[in-house]
């Protein structure tokens, strides 16, 4: 490409480029430069601190809140991403079959459908069910995340086993293997990466979730995010930066991983 | 007992293999396919894409099922057996080494699924290894080989298991032109020294021609001729197999008599001879198409009572020789090859009046 076509020498690019970083990410850095700031104010800096991280910290309801994200995302991650890994298998590993780009789609429906649909539906559903049996607890909230975690865990999972060479699996079946040992030995370890990737999407999707919780948690069960926006209503203080930033850490070293493991392409396909 | 070890390798009878529904809307990949492989032969299944060739390997692998028609390895039937449990090994177009193994763990895979000792084990991994002459990369990861490598590696993993068939899935089509002659010279002498029998699969003729016992040529799911190359090559039964294996003349002529395989024929161009029959000879009209190798025809500057005459329209030289096309008399354009020898006189040129020799035995009659 030459000097003249190169889209980076076009007139104009960097300021483009520039509007745009600032436009994507400048209010994160301002939440996270004023999460250091001694003073009160979130808008009026004085000097560095870290005051609001141990005071957040030590802030029971944050405590609090951060437990039940913590079990809510970790238990949904897990059975989100088994079923995401059985789906994916079935619909990568079968002989086509009609329905099959039906059955795709149903899997992927949650990520179409508006969040407050299901927050709203969930929340009927769950009455019934409440109303039937009399149980209540935080099952039903771990239900709705595993229910809308499946298609974040499928999507890396799908696309690392439709990568896969299938002459991998007939070579394991040719030399002696019988379909279990070939999944064990040959398909599951390479489709590792895309699980683990899944299972990370499901979590930060999982202790993201702010529409469907607040439908569908019950006393007890707020969770990181609710918690915030309970706060924010009552006014700002660095506290909420403070978690927030934490909170933006762990995204960013999850994204990364995912990154990470996404890339690990060698998968026999020539 | 004694039928046993008198049966063949590979035993296909009547095996057809159709994708869809039944014969008149799916697709006939395979029609009917009788074939007889001998136990120590190397064997090739030659043809051009979609002939059906990789199909009746995967059949015989057991990847796919026949939907007719039945597969016998050493007398024993195939049906319903799951490709583990098929005493026969594929060396894929891909090599399909698993990534993340090492050399040695992709050779020793097979045998330990076969349940062997891990003392055996060792000792199987480093004979094959030496055998394919790798033995200094065992611990490699397979992404750090180079395309030969694989390839000696991906042989090395279907030899451990010592299995009845190897089958070989056009394994040298991703290799390089010098790579892919050493391998062919590399293959022949696995094969000879391991006693097994080789299916190999490939679209290069010259490729089946340089390593096979046999051949068999197949076209459209049916095999068109089966031989020893020379015979194939020299004696090609149909004008696919003619035009599909090396270069060749196919020139109009009359059939005067038969006697035995033989027959007195003349071509259109001016020209009595013998030529040899096909094999299925009996519904040959007068009007036949006869078959010359470009090697097989001389020029002289004179006439004879042999020759017949032409022009020559070009001439492309190409090293060690030059092909000359001549116009014959009927309009019809014939090659002929000829050396580059330095006691030979080559002083022909474009447009000179030439007159043609035609080698003794050499000319074939096509059945189609």
């Amino acid at each position: 490409m030459t000097k003249t076509t190169d889209l980076r020498y076009q007139p104009g690019f960097s300021l483009i480029t520039w509007f745009c970083i600032a436009f994507l990410y400048a209010p994160i850095a301002v939440l996270v430069w004023f999460s250091f700031n001694q003073n009160r104010s979130v808008t009026v800096w004085t000097e560095f601190s870290l005051d609001w991280y141990v005071k957040a910290w030590h802030n029971e309801g944050i405590q609090n809140a951060a437990l039940v994200s913590l079990e809510v995302a970790v238990i949904a991650m897990i059975l989100s991403t088994i079923m995401a890994t059985m789906a994916a298998l079935v619909t990568t590993r079968t002989a086509p079959y009609r329905g099959l780009n039906l059955s795709v789609a149903v899997i992927n429906q949650p990520l179409m459908v508006p969040e407050v649909v299901t927050a709203v539906a969930t929340l009927i559903f769950f009455a019934i069910i409440k109303q039937a049996t009399g149980v209540t607890g935080i099952g039903y909230l771990i239900a709705a995340h595993t229910a809308f975690c499946i298609p974040f865990a499928y999507m890396p999972i799908r696309a690392r086993l439709e990568d896969m060479d299938l002459s991998l699996e007939q070579a394991g079946a040719d030399l002696y293997a019988p379909p279990f040992k070939v999944f064990r030995r040959i398909t599951l370890p390479l489709m590792m990466p895309g699980i683990l990737a899944g299972a990370m999407l499901a979590f930060i999707v999982s202790l993201d979730d702010v529409i469907i919780t607040l439908f569908v948690a019950g006393p007890g069960e707020t969770t990181l995010p609710i918690y915030i926006l309970g706060q924010i209503r009552r006014g700002v203080t660095p506290e909420i930066n403070a978690v927030s930033t934490v909170f933006l850490g762990i995204s960013v070293i999850l994204v990364t991983f995912i990154f990470l493991f996404g890339k690990g392409k060698n998968l026999g396909k020539q | 007992m004694s039928e046993q070890t008198a049966a063949a390798a590979i035993d296909i009878r009547a095996t057809s293999k159709i994708y869809g529904v039944n014969r008149a809307t799916g697709v006939v990949a395979l029609d009917e396919v009788s074939l007889v492989i001998e136990d120590n032969e190397f064997f090739t299944l030659l043809g051009p894409s979609g002939c059906g060739k990789t199909t009746l390997l995967r059949l015989i692998a057991g990847f796919e099922q026949p939907s007719q028609g039945e597969i016998l390895l050493f007398g024993e039937h195939l049906e319903g057996l799951p490709p583990f449990k098929r005493p026969v090994n594929t060396v894929f177009q891909h090599y399909a080494l698993f990534p993340h193994m090492t050399v040695a763990e992709n050779i020793s895979f097979g045998l330990e699924m076969l349940g062997k000792k891990a003392d055996e084990i060792a000792a199987t991994v480093s004979e094959v290894l030496a055998l394919v002459q790798m033995e200094q990369l065992a611990d490699r990861k397979t992404n750090q080989l180079s395309g030969g490598q694989q390839q000696r590696v991906a042989l090395a993993r279907a030899l451990a298991p010592r299995p009845k068939v190897l089958l070989l899935d056009e394994p040298l089509s991703a290799l390089d032109f010098k790579l892919r002659k050493e391998m062919q010279v590399e293959l022949k002498r696995l094969q000879n020294e391991t006693g097994i029998t080789f299916i190999f699969v490939t679209h290069d003729q010259e490729e089946a021609l340089t390593m096979s016992d046999r051949v068999a040529v197949m076209r459209d799911g049916l095999i068109l001729q089966v031989g020893k190359p020379r015979d194939i090559y020299d004696h090609p039964a149909r004008r696919f197999v003619a035009d599909f294996i090396g270069d060749i003349n196919i020139l109009k002529g009359k059939l005067l008599s038969k006697d035995g395989a033989e027959a007195s024929v003349e071509l259109d161009a001016g020209y009595q001879g013998k030529a040899s029959l096909p094999e299925s000879s009996e519904n040959l009209a007068e009007d036949i198409s006869i078959a010359i190798r470009p090697e097989q025809l001389s020029l002289v500057d004179d006439s004879t009572a042999a020759s017949f005459s032409g022009s020559i329209r070009e001439i492309s030289y190409f090293g060690s020789g030059s092909d000359y096309e001549v116009t014959l008399s009927t309009g019809e354009v014939v090659t002929l090859r000829l050396q580059n020898r330095s006691d030979v006189n080559h002083a022909h040129q474009v447009g000179d009046r030439v007159y043609l020799l035609v080698a003794v035995g050499s000319m074939q009659i096509l059945a189609d």
